[in-house]
């Protein structure tokens, strides 16, 4: 399992109610309930995702969290988990809304477009940037609105959206992010995972 | 219906049901059909509902019609549902004609079958009237309740009857509220066999006269709306039947003209058109969502049970949309609900027939299901 995914399930109490977002073939839910016994909900667009998900005895419904998440009542779960999709909706302000709508808290990770490899593969080589977690090239990327650590720090701030914790994670390596630190972190981290209510 | 009803398995309801429309029965047969080995600890045990033309023989030979069981690409050794692993109950709805308390059947005040003097009935009283046969085999908690189409609608008015007695549930290709363009196609099949003279009122049991043509129209109707265009298009094109060219006749020249007179032809043998007036009005009759005071959302408020809903993309007769609005309404209400779409060109009738994504998905429930529930104390 990947260290994001280890993240998430430590920041998560045991027993809460989650719902993960676009949760692919289901292995953080998996770990969250093995570990944790959280009941766990998920929505995915794929449908072979979905399938698997099923047949691993896992609630998933096979939807598009763009324009689906509105069917859940207000604050429905403790937890609601969007991992590295933010950047491929059409609208990634609204689904944030609805996302801070259906539940009390909200664990959001981006792939760092601050990062220094892909700062310096567009400042040295000119071109769009493909790394670990920005494995696509632009013509296939599904990516629509890029973002940084400090882009969604800032923009969290400016809408007033609370900031419980940020963690910033460089291969192995994770470290807490704050106002002051966060200058030095945007540039050297690959991934950040926000929580924020 | 031409064949003779004997030697199915019955049980005789003795509890008075007091049916939506007023009427109270009691005494009645429910015949139903079991597949399979019920376990110790009676927590293998499969509930299947029928859907409108279907009866309680799922799989291998159906014993009346010597034709292989409605399910059998899904129940048996083996396959989706499997019946070394699973027991499988399934009962012939109330106003069948497989053995089920209906119209055909002798009303004792005057010894003439019923016909039209059976009362009119609901999804809700076909459910009540199938509750008996848990008590028959002292299930206290089925590991799944299955049913596609009106099975489906059976199914989630089982679970908004009786929250606690099945611990998942897969109502597949199904609408919690049949729409008007699905009363409209029901209505159309009524009126088809209402118009056939032979249909006599209803009464056309003594002298064996049956309103065959009414009915095979009905059916052919019902059968186009459970494939797809796409299906129906791949499968039969323009293909002329067994000629080089047109006949200028009105006998059947395209394959597809030969295969709906089949398909009429081979379903009055072994169904009762007066059963099909009545199961169809139950269908028209079932709004869930009506029975309580907040709606759908209500019904499933607190329940343990649970869902995955299943649809296919070529579906127009009970289209994903009637699917979403039970996962919707399964949402709101907190409940637990796994969905998927399977993309597939068989319309409707995808959950009849072998569609790989369907049934490896309702396996893999089925299974990891079973595993949880055994582990459940």
């Amino acid at each position: 399992m990947k260290n994001e995914f280890k993240i998430i399930v430590n920041l998560l109490p045991i027993q809460s109610r989650v719902l993960d977002v676009g949760c692919g073939d289901g292995t953080l839910i998996e770990a969250l309930i093995k570990q944790k016994n959280i009941d766990v909900r998920g929505i995915e667009l794929e449908e072979s995702k979905v399938k698997q998900c099923i047949s691993k005895g896992l609630s998933v419904i096979q939807g598009n969290a763009e324009t689906e998440l509105s069917q859940f009542p207000d604050k429905a779960f403790d937890f609601v988990i969007l991992s590295q999709t933010l950047q491929a909706f059409y609208q990634p302000e609204n689904v944030l809304n609805e996302l801070l709508r259906i539940g009390k808290k909200v664990i959001i990770s981006i792939p760092n477009f601050g990062y220094w490899q892909v700062r310096t593969s567009l400042l040295l080589f000119g071109k769009m940037p493909v790394t670990k977690s920005l494995p696509d090239t632009w013509y296939n990327t599904p990516n629509l609105h890029m973002c940084s650590i400090k882009d969604f720090y800032q923009f969290c701030e400016e809408k007033k959206i609370k900031i419980d914790r940020v963690i910033g994670i460089n291969n192995e390596k994770t470290s807490s992010i704050n106002r002051i630190n966060l200058e030095m972190k945007n540039f050297l981290s690959e991934v950040g995972i926000f929580l924020i209510s | 219906m031409n064949y003779k009803i004997e030697n199915v398995k019955q049980i005789t309801v003795t509890k008075p049901l007091k049916l939506d429309c007023g009427q109270t029965i009691k005494d009645f047969p429910i015949a139903y059909e079991t597949y399979g080995t019920l376990n110790e600890k009676k927590n293998n045990a499969i509930l299947v509902f029928h859907a409108l033309s279907g009866d309680q023989f799922v799989t291998g030979t159906n014993p009346i019609t010597n034709k292989a069981g409605w399910w059998s690409a899904a129940v048996g050794v083996g396959k989706a549902v499997d019946t070394e692993k699973y027991f499988i109950i399934c009962a012939n709805v109330l106003g069948g004609c497989m053995g089920s308390f209906g119209p055909k059947n002798l009303n004792i005040k005057d010894g003439n079958p019923y016909g039209l003097k059976f009362p009119v009935i609901t999804i809700r009283d076909i459910v009540r009237a199938q509750e008996s046969l848990l008590e028959h085999f002292k299930i206290k908690k089925l590991l799944c309740a299955l049913g596609g189409s009106m099975g489906g609608m059976q199914l989630l008015q089982f679970c908004a009857l009786y929250p606690n007695k099945t611990f998942s549930a897969v109502p597949i290709a199904s609408t919690a509220s049949h729409n008007a363009q699905q009363i409209a196609l029901n209505e159309l099949a009524r009126q088809a066999i209402m118009a056939d003279p032979l249909w006599n009122k209803g009464n056309y049991y003594k002298d064996n006269k049956i309103p065959k043509n009414g009915l095979a129209v009905a059916r052919m109707a019902a059968h186009i709306t459970y494939m797809s265009d796409k299906g129906l298009q791949e499968r039969f094109g323009r293909k002329l039947q067994e000629k080089k060219d047109y006949e200028f006749t009105f006998d059947a020249d395209f394959q597809i003209e030969s295969y709906l007179r089949h398909q009429g032809n081979v379903f009055v043998d072994r169904f009762d058109a007066n059963s099909y007036l009545y199961i169809s009005r139950a269908m028209d009759y079932f709004d869930l969502s009506k029975q309580f005071k907040n709606g759908l959302v209500e019904a499933f408020q607190n329940h343990k049970t649970r869902f995955l809903i299943i649809s296919f993309s070529s579906d127009w007769l009970y289209p994903t949309k009637n699917s979403k609005d039970i996962v919707i309404a399964l949402n709101a209400s907190g409940a637990n609900v796994a969905f998927a779409e399977i993309e597939t060109d068989k319309g409707h009738d995808s959950f009849l027939v072998n569609e790989p994504e369907f049934l490896e998905t309702l396996k893999g429930f089925l299974d990891s299901n079973f595993e949880i529930f055994k582990n459940e104390k």
